[in-house]
């Protein structure tokens, strides 16, 4: 037997049976939705955060979601509120921070770092007094698309279509006070309240995320597929799309390839992620040359 | 709370890690590498989790991985400074990595749990045996050693690495260097407070001290103090309330500090200005 054949059970090469294999499950059909609202999503919005350089605050928003989805479980609520409110209040907090004009940039990543350090040891405290969730916080941080509900798929795509066109709304001023704050401001854009609003939408994409990818691993969608992007094009159309496709095309594969093997979702799409962005950097450094 | 070994191991382990974050965490403040440092210590998880997975000892996976990570990290930079869009990247797919290799350790051990990974995130600082903690604390004070001797060409190089450059101080070599410190300290630390907590550990009291200290060996010796301090103060509290984890309490110390330090910070350079206002002109 071959490793590939006890890799991948059941997957036959034959692309279409293995496809029509792929959705006569509920459940897939369901991961596969909520995985297309979660990368569209993360796709748009993952774009401006790395136009916008705010990799690390998209981080600490993401594991913001491990405590607000442990507290739930804690209190008795729903998790989706869990990670909705945990994410909003957390992107509520890196504003204040940030807006806290007399540090440095370096002083205000340390206060970003201590943010997400101390939100983790929130989350290991209510782990620890809501007993017997150990295989629990193994799915808060590394995520789990098979038990996703038609609830769940609902409600991502909901918040995905709100945030794509909260998006197309503002996407035009958002991207010239990303690109020059200075001259935005000149102009009469709002810079500041741009700047809070978009990290409370990257709050919520972080959100939606992490209950798919789980809280460490959201950063493969929003941070991978966008800089993939912008390797091969700065013009920021195509560069939304590509982003948007591929992130799309990623969680697909990713998924498939999670049905059809024994290891997790989380390792296929983070590494399928990052092959994209090597292959377009390596692309990139060929064509320059 | 003496009388217990455990204790005693926990403290020992635990002044020596806590000194040597917050001498190393001053410098990642001020040169800005503290999303390095964040990746690094997920880094160090995958690896952790790497060496259970093919039945190595976790210190091995710990150490190499990180010190590999950070200096590769510094490689791809200029002047050993990566960027950041390139270090998310990089750090999702080694995170992924750790998926992978949780996953084959679960199948592969029949009692299948998320021990060892809970261990490895967030440290397991009562659980070091008498020389697990003293390796801690040789690990440590060698770090502590590197760091102090290369001090003042360091601070030179963080402050103004062209001119630093220019009076002939080998920047890129100790940018990497330092790197390779930052590694093993986050190795090491996170068998104290896991992998997922010593970010607290490394940016908190260095934070703190930046806000509060003009010179820079003050500072130094400010953010070293209070990392100490948090970790005295978070492994007594942990003490009296047994339900609190020890790595919750230490970081919930340490960023306690950065907020009153602010607080404190803010009120003292507010001082001046009200006093300047009520002198009438």
């Amino acid at each position: 037997m071959s490793i590939e054949a006890s890799v991948f059970q059941g997957l036959s090469w034959n692309v279409p049976a293995d496809v029509r294999a792929l959705v006569s499950y509920h459940f897939m059909v369901n991961a596969l939705e909520a995985g297309t609202a979660v990368a569209v999503m993360a796709g748009a919005i993952g774009w401006f955060m790395v136009l916008r350089r705010q990799t690390f605050a998209g981080h600490t928003l993401a594991v913001i979601a491990f405590p607000g989805a442990a507290g739930a479980s804690l209190a008795g609520l729903p998790l989706v509120a869990g990670y909705f409110g945990a994410c909003v209040a957390g992107a509520l907090a890196l504003a204040g921070v940030s807006a806290d004009r007399t540090g440095s940039h370096s002083r205000e990543s340390a206060a970003t770092g201590t943010v997400q350090a101390f939100a983790l040891g929130l989350g290991f405290l209510f782990v620890g007094l809501y007993h017997g969730l150990l295989n629990g916080l193994d799915a808060l941080l590394f995520g789990t698309f098979l038990g996703i509900t038609d609830g769940q798929a609902r409600t991502l795509v909901a918040v995905a279509a709100g945030a794509l066109l909260v998006l197309a709304v503002a996407g035009r001023p958002l991207l010239f006070a990303s690109v020059d704050g200075d001259v935005a401001r000149a102009a009469g854009v709002p810079v500041r309240a741009l700047s809070l609003g978009f990290l409370v939408l990257l709050g919520l994409a972080v959100a939606a995320t992490s209950q798919i990818t789980g809280a460490l691993l959201v950063f493969a969608l929003l941070v991978a597929p966008a800089a993939t992007a912008q390797q091969l094009t700065a013009r920021p159309l195509p560069g939304l799309g590509l982003s948007v496709g591929i992130g799309l095309a990623v969680t697909w594969l990713g998924l498939a390839l999670a049905y059809f093997s024994i290891y997790p979702a989380g390792f296929f799409i983070t590494s399928l992620a990052f092959g994209a962005y090597v292959t377009a950097r390596v692309f990139r450094a060929v064509r320059t040359d | 709370m003496f009388a217990h070994e455990f204790m005693r191991n926990a403290l020992l382990a635990g002044t020596f890690v806590g000194a040597a974050c917050g001498l190393v965490g001053y410098f990642v403040v001020l040169r800005a590498q503290v999303f390095a440092a964040d990746a690094l210590s997920h880094v160090a998880f995958a690896g952790a989790l790497a060496a259970v997975a093919f039945g190595v000892d976790v210190r091995v996976g710990l150490f190499a991985t990180a010190i590999v990570v950070a200096v590769g990290m510094g490689g791809l930079g200029e002047r050993a400074h990566a960027d950041d869009v390139a270090i998310g990247t990089v750090f999702a797919w080694i995170l992924g990595l750790g998926v992978l290799f949780l996953a084959i350790f679960t199948t592969r051990s029949s009692a299948g749990n998320g021990t060892a990974a809970v261990r490895v995130l967030f440290g397991s600082i009562f659980g070091l045996s008498g020389s697990d903690a003293s390796i801690a604390a040789a690990v440590s004070v060698a770090a502590i050693a590197a760091t102090l001797a290369a001090a003042r060409p360091l601070f030179f190089a963080s402050l103004d690495p062209d001119v630093a450059a220019a009076q002939g101080v080998p920047v890129r070599l100790l940018g990497l260097g330092f790197l390779a410190v930052l590694g093993a300290v986050a190795a090491e630390a996170t068998q104290a407070v896991g992998a997922l907590l010593l970010l607290g550990l490394v940016a908190a009291p260095a934070a703190a001290a930046h806000r509060l200290a003009r010179s820079p060996y003050v500072g130094l010796a400010l953010s070293t103090a209070f990392a100490v301090g948090a970790v005295w103060l978070g492994l007594a509290l942990s003490y009296v309330e047994a339900r609190v984890p020890p790595s919750t309490a230490i970081i919930s110390v340490a960023t306690l500090l950065l907020v009153l330090a602010a607080g404190g910070g803010r009120a003292a350079s507010a001082l001046p200005r009200r006093l300047r206002r009520a002198t009438p002109r």
